[in-house]
Parts: structure tokens; sequence; C-alpha cells
């Protein structure tokens, strides 16, 4: 990768840091990278508590500042669960991530950091992931008696109820949302370098052209 | 405010045991919609759960489904109190995606409008704090100065509040020299005339120590454990400040302090945003002095839009142009966390990009949720409106919290 012109943050160097972290929570390790200046282990799921007790105890990662979730519905385990680590005394940022799907759960951190609980909230709340041991799951974001994760991609931008005050009731009421015109989606990507889908009047551009039959004659 | 009797011993005498108020959504020292569940034993707090939310208009979801550029004003929307700020994350996690480099008259201009947008969140903030605990003049008072800086955002971008000026790649439009020099002008001769004055009430008042000396003691241990960043750090005595560790922009070539508690109590935490005030008014001034003339945005015709008259002369610039504002620029894939010192801490931005034109996914890490969340920690064996400055000196902002 070209040398890094931009001004974001400037931390620590990563000069040798991938090394000696993923040598010390190697048992757990899936994978190890470096792209655009962070550095990102993915672990196993069931040991994910382990390896951040490995690099808050052993390697000065005292903060655990977000935990974030990700949702890619292609994957066999489509949610991702990113913790962001820093250490105040080494200047430096990692990222650990762990993968799950609807059903398994995650160990909880809250043991580890008492902040977790609530970003571990938020998660479950915004995607469904279970944190197995976290001692006050409850949604945390969304409306009281809400239903569905609403930061899953299945999850439609408008949702499926809206609320009104009501004349009659004198009170606020739940109805099934209704869109007076469709929700607007401009497709903007240009067909000559990020489409790959079928043009309209495009349809027999890949077919082989047909054989005339009075060529013949 | 509601009161409901958990448990009334009906046998013997008239003994009310421990009692659930519900203070808020809608209560003025909230700050906000901030509904917490409080129990109380007599008047002293014996547990809190906030319960937050109140304000979620899912603020990640909706930025997956535009583009980059049209993202950005929701940011403006999150913190209200320091839009720039917000931006400022935003547009580095993006510009550390496609390794621009941003020249220095723009990296020049986003750091003097930050610092100017810490002192608007200040003013607020310490005028809210103030009078959360009883005191109204000061507020008024400091009120002024956050109308000024409102005014030169509104000279440098069009908008007092939401700005949409940082942009990836530099900023909007250029700021007149005059600008620039009545900023230096307002910070000689206004600004610390009335800020000076309207502290003087506060700093040494009896009635404001009392209050909060010894109000919410957080040891160090425990500001790292629970996520604390900011003002609520330093004022746990850890001279941390992203803008000194993790230098963005041109902060590497400022010169200032960070302002330090000793004690990690409520007037700690309102003295340390005190001299960040002073400090900021140090890089303020240091900006315009060291400000050079150039562009104010990368010249990479790809990522930030032409200049109108060059788009009235050049195709180049007009077919840029034209794809910039439809289908916008595509970022290369991958993950970043970047992190900006906002006023009130820790601001980051979680980015994936797949490659497209719209970011797959922007998680953002606010302040207050890891400060909140000690609510119950910070506040517990403290008498009830103990409770109201804790929250002001914690500095939470609800369109940042919920989202």
């Amino acid at each position: 990768m070209s040398a890094a012109v931009h001004s974001a943050p400037k931390c620590a160097s990563n000069d040798g840091v991938i090394e000696t972290l993923s040598e010390a929570i190697s048992a757990w390790l899936n994978h190890a990278e470096e792209k655009h200046g962070e550095i990102i282990f993915t672990v196993k799921r069931e040991a994910i508590a382990d390896v951040l007790r490995t690099l808050r105890d052993d390697h000065e990662y005292q903060q655990m500042m977000e935990i974030a979730g990700a949702d890619y519905p292609d994957r066999a385990e489509r949610f991702e669960v990113v913790y962001m680590l820093l250490s105040l005394t080494k200047n430096h940022r990692v990222m650990v991530k762990c993968s799950t799907d609807e059903q398994t759960p995650v160990p909880t951190i809250t043991t580890l950091w008492p902040n977790a609980g609530w970003l571990e909230r938020e998660v479950f709340d915004m995607y469904g992931v279970v944190f197995d041991g976290n001692p006050d799951l409850r949604r945390i974001l969304t409306d009281y008696g809400f239903e569905g994760h609403p930061f899953r991609k299945d999850f439609p931008m408008t949702g499926y109820t809206e609320l009104r005050y009501s004349e009659e009731e004198k009170r606020v009421v739940y109805e099934p949302v209704e869109l007076p015109q469709d929700m607007r989606t401009f497709d903007f990507l240009s067909p000559w370098e990020g489409a790959d889908y079928v043009l309209p009047g495009d349809e027999k551009a890949d077919e082989k052209p047909k054989e005339k039959k009075g060529d013949d004659k | 405010m509601s009161l409901q009797i958990e448990e009334s011993l009906t046998t013997q005498g008239d003994v009310i045991q421990n009692y659930t108020i519900n203070f808020g959504p809608q209560h003025p020292a909230a700050h906000g919609v901030l509904r917490m569940i409080m129990e109380l034993d007599g008047e002293v707090i014996e547990r809190v759960d906030p319960h937050v939310g109140l304000l979620h208009r899912g603020t990640e979801k909706l930025i997956e489904s535009k583009t980059y550029l049209q993202a950005l004003p929701y940011f403006d929307r999150l913190d209200y109190c320091s839009p720039l700020c917000q931006e400022h994350s935003y547009v580095l996690a993006i510009e550390k995606l496609l390794n621009i480099e941003v020249p220095d008259r723009a990296q020049y201009l986003r750091v003097l409008f930050a610092e100017l947008t810490r002192i608007c969140n200040h003013m607020l903030n310490i005028g809210a704090h103030v009078m959360d605990v009883g005191a109204m003049t000061p507020n008024l008072w400091v009120f002024e100065l956050r109308e000024d800086c409102l005014n030169f955002f509104e000279r440098a971008s069009g908008a007092r509040m939401h700005s949409a000026w940082f942009r990836p790649g530099g900023v909007h439009q250029d700021v007149p020299e005059k600008l620039l020099v009545d900023i230096g002008d307002w910070l000689d001769n206004r600004f610390f005339q009335l800020f000076d004055d309207a502290m003087s009430l506060v700093v040494d008042n009896r009635i404001f120590k009392q209050r909060n000396v010894d109000i919410a003691v957080v040891g160090r241990d425990d500001a790292i454990a629970w996520g604390f960043s900011g003002p609520m750090i330093r004022a746990a005595g850890i001279p941390w400040d992203l803008r000194k560790s993790q230098p963005y922009d041109v902060y590497d070539r400022m010169e200032f302090d960070i302002p330090v508690g000793t004690n990690s109590d409520c007037y700690d935490r309102f003295m340390v945003r005190l001299g960040e005030v002073r400090e900021s008014a140090k890089i303020i001034k240091q900006c315009i002095r060291d400000m050079p003339q150039g562009p104010i945005a990368s010249t990479d015709g790809k990522v930030s839009p032409p200049k109108r008259g060059e788009m009235k002369q050049s195709m180049e610039s007009l077919i840029h142009h034209f794809k910039l504002y439809t289908e916008g620029f595509h970022v290369p894939e991958g993950e970043v966390y970047v992190a900006t010192e906002s006023p009130k801490g820790e601001f980051g931005v979680y980015l994936v990009s797949d490659g497209s034109n719209k970011p797959y996914r922007c998680k953002i890490r606010p302040t207050a949720f890891s400060h909140l969340q000690a609510m119950d920690m910070m506040s517990k064996g403290h008498m009830l409106p103990d409770a109201t400055a804790i929250l002001g000196a914690i500095d939470v902002v609800f369109g940042e919290c919920d989202r």
C-alpha cells in the first residue's frame, strides 16, 4: 500500500504490533491483517473474552471504546461484532472482531469492562446478537415494545409501524406504515463502472445474434 | 415527577421504604430527552437506570442509503452543540480510506473552526451547568458569546448551526480574510472580557462549590475502565487528549496545554472545560497567524467538486461536477475507526466501505454513551439534587447519545 498522505489521527507506529499480538493470542486467532493503517484481528467467537483479557492485562490496551455490530447477510455467520481497543500508555488502537449468527450467543465482556454493558445492549437491540452472560440485556435505543432488529440489512428503512396522535382516542396510536409514495431509491452507479445488472433495452446484448434464414438464398 | 410508593409498611407506623421516581423524559435539567428511573432512600439516590433512545432517529441506518457526501449533514444533527467537530471525524474517516492529501489551508481552517466549535460548545455547557445548580446570570452572558460563534459559522458556511462545511478533501468554501480578522479581534477585545466577567461570578462562588466539589468522584482506574474520554478523563488527572496524542490535521503544529483536574469531581470537570476554552483561544490565534494561502479542498477532481467558474468553462470540470453530485465518489473497500477529540470527548466513526458510492456501515461512537452509563456508579449515595449537577458536568446531548 502506498504511503499515507491523509491527515487522519496518527497514533504510535504499527511496526511489529501485528506479529507480537498475533503470537500472544495465536491460540484463538483466525486472521490478522493491516489495511488502511488499521490492525484487525479476527478471532474465535468463544474465546473473545480471553483474547480481550490478554490484550488488556498483558499488552496495555486499557480502554474498550466501542463495540460495533455489522450485518453481512451473504455469509454463513452473518453478524460481525467489532471491539475497538485503545491503549493510553502505548498510544495505539487495534480492532478485534468475531462473527456470529442469529442464534449463537457471543460471550459477554461486561466482566472485563463495565461500559460493555450498554454497548452490548445496543448491538443486541440493533442486530439481535445475543450476549451470553450480560446481566441486563434489554433493548436500549428503540421504543418500548419494539419488535425486530432495525439495522439488519433485510429490515426496511421505513420500518413496519408508524405512530400518530389520535384525536378520537386521545392517545398515541401505532399503525402499520402507509407510504403515500414509494421510497425513492436512486441508482447512480455508472453502467460503465459499477453496475452489474442488465440495463433496460440491453437485455439481448449478450445473446448470440440469430442466423437469418434468408441468407442462403 | 411522579412519586410511587413501592412498599409501605401498613402494620406499624408510617415508615416509607425506598421509593422510585421518574426523572424526565421532559425535564429542563436532563439536557434533552432523558428518562431516569431513580430509586431513592429519602433523598439519597440508591440506584439510577437511565433510559436513553427517546431521540433515536436511526442515523446510522439512514447513512447506509446515502452517498458519502449526502450522509455528511447527518453529523451536524448528532451533537447539535458542536456540529463541526462531528463532521471532522467523518471526513477524516473518508480521507483515510481514500488516502488523499488535504491542502494546508483547508487543514488550518478545519482546526480553527473545530476550536471555535469547542468554545461554542463549552459556552453552552458551562452556562447550562451553572444554571442547573441555581445561577441564572452567567448563562445569559455566555450565551452572548455563543451567539458570536454562531455568527462566525454563518459567515463561513451560510448556516448558523448545521454548517455541513467540512467536506471530504477539505472544506466547502474559503472564508473571507475579514472573517479571520474579526475572529482575532473578537478574541482580543470581546471574548475574554465577557467570559472572565461571567466566570468570576462562578468559580469561587460558595454555593457553586458546595454543589459541585466532591460530587461524583471517579477514580483514575474507574475512569479508564468505564471508557471515559475528553474532559471527564482529564478531570481524573489523566492528561489524555487526542489532539495531542494522536494529532490530526495540523494539531501537531499547534502549541497548547492540556488542562487536567486533581480531584475528579464535578467542579474539576467544570474547571477543565474553563481551561480548555483558553487553550482553544490560543490555537485559534495560532491558526490565524500561520494560515497559508492556497486551495481549500483537495485538487483531486474525483473527490472534491470543481469551482463554479471552472465548471462553466471546462468540459472536464462539468463532468466531474455532474458525477460527484449524482453518483458521488467511490471509496476503496476496507474499514477504519477514526476518533477525534470532540468537545465532549472521543467521538469516533467506524466506517465500512464495500467499494461502492455508499457506506456499507457507519457506526458512530457517541461520547455520552459511556459517560451516561456510569451515571448509576457516579450518583450512588448522593442526594437527588446532585443528579442535575452530575448530568451537567457530563455534558450530554441526546442527539449524539441516541443517534
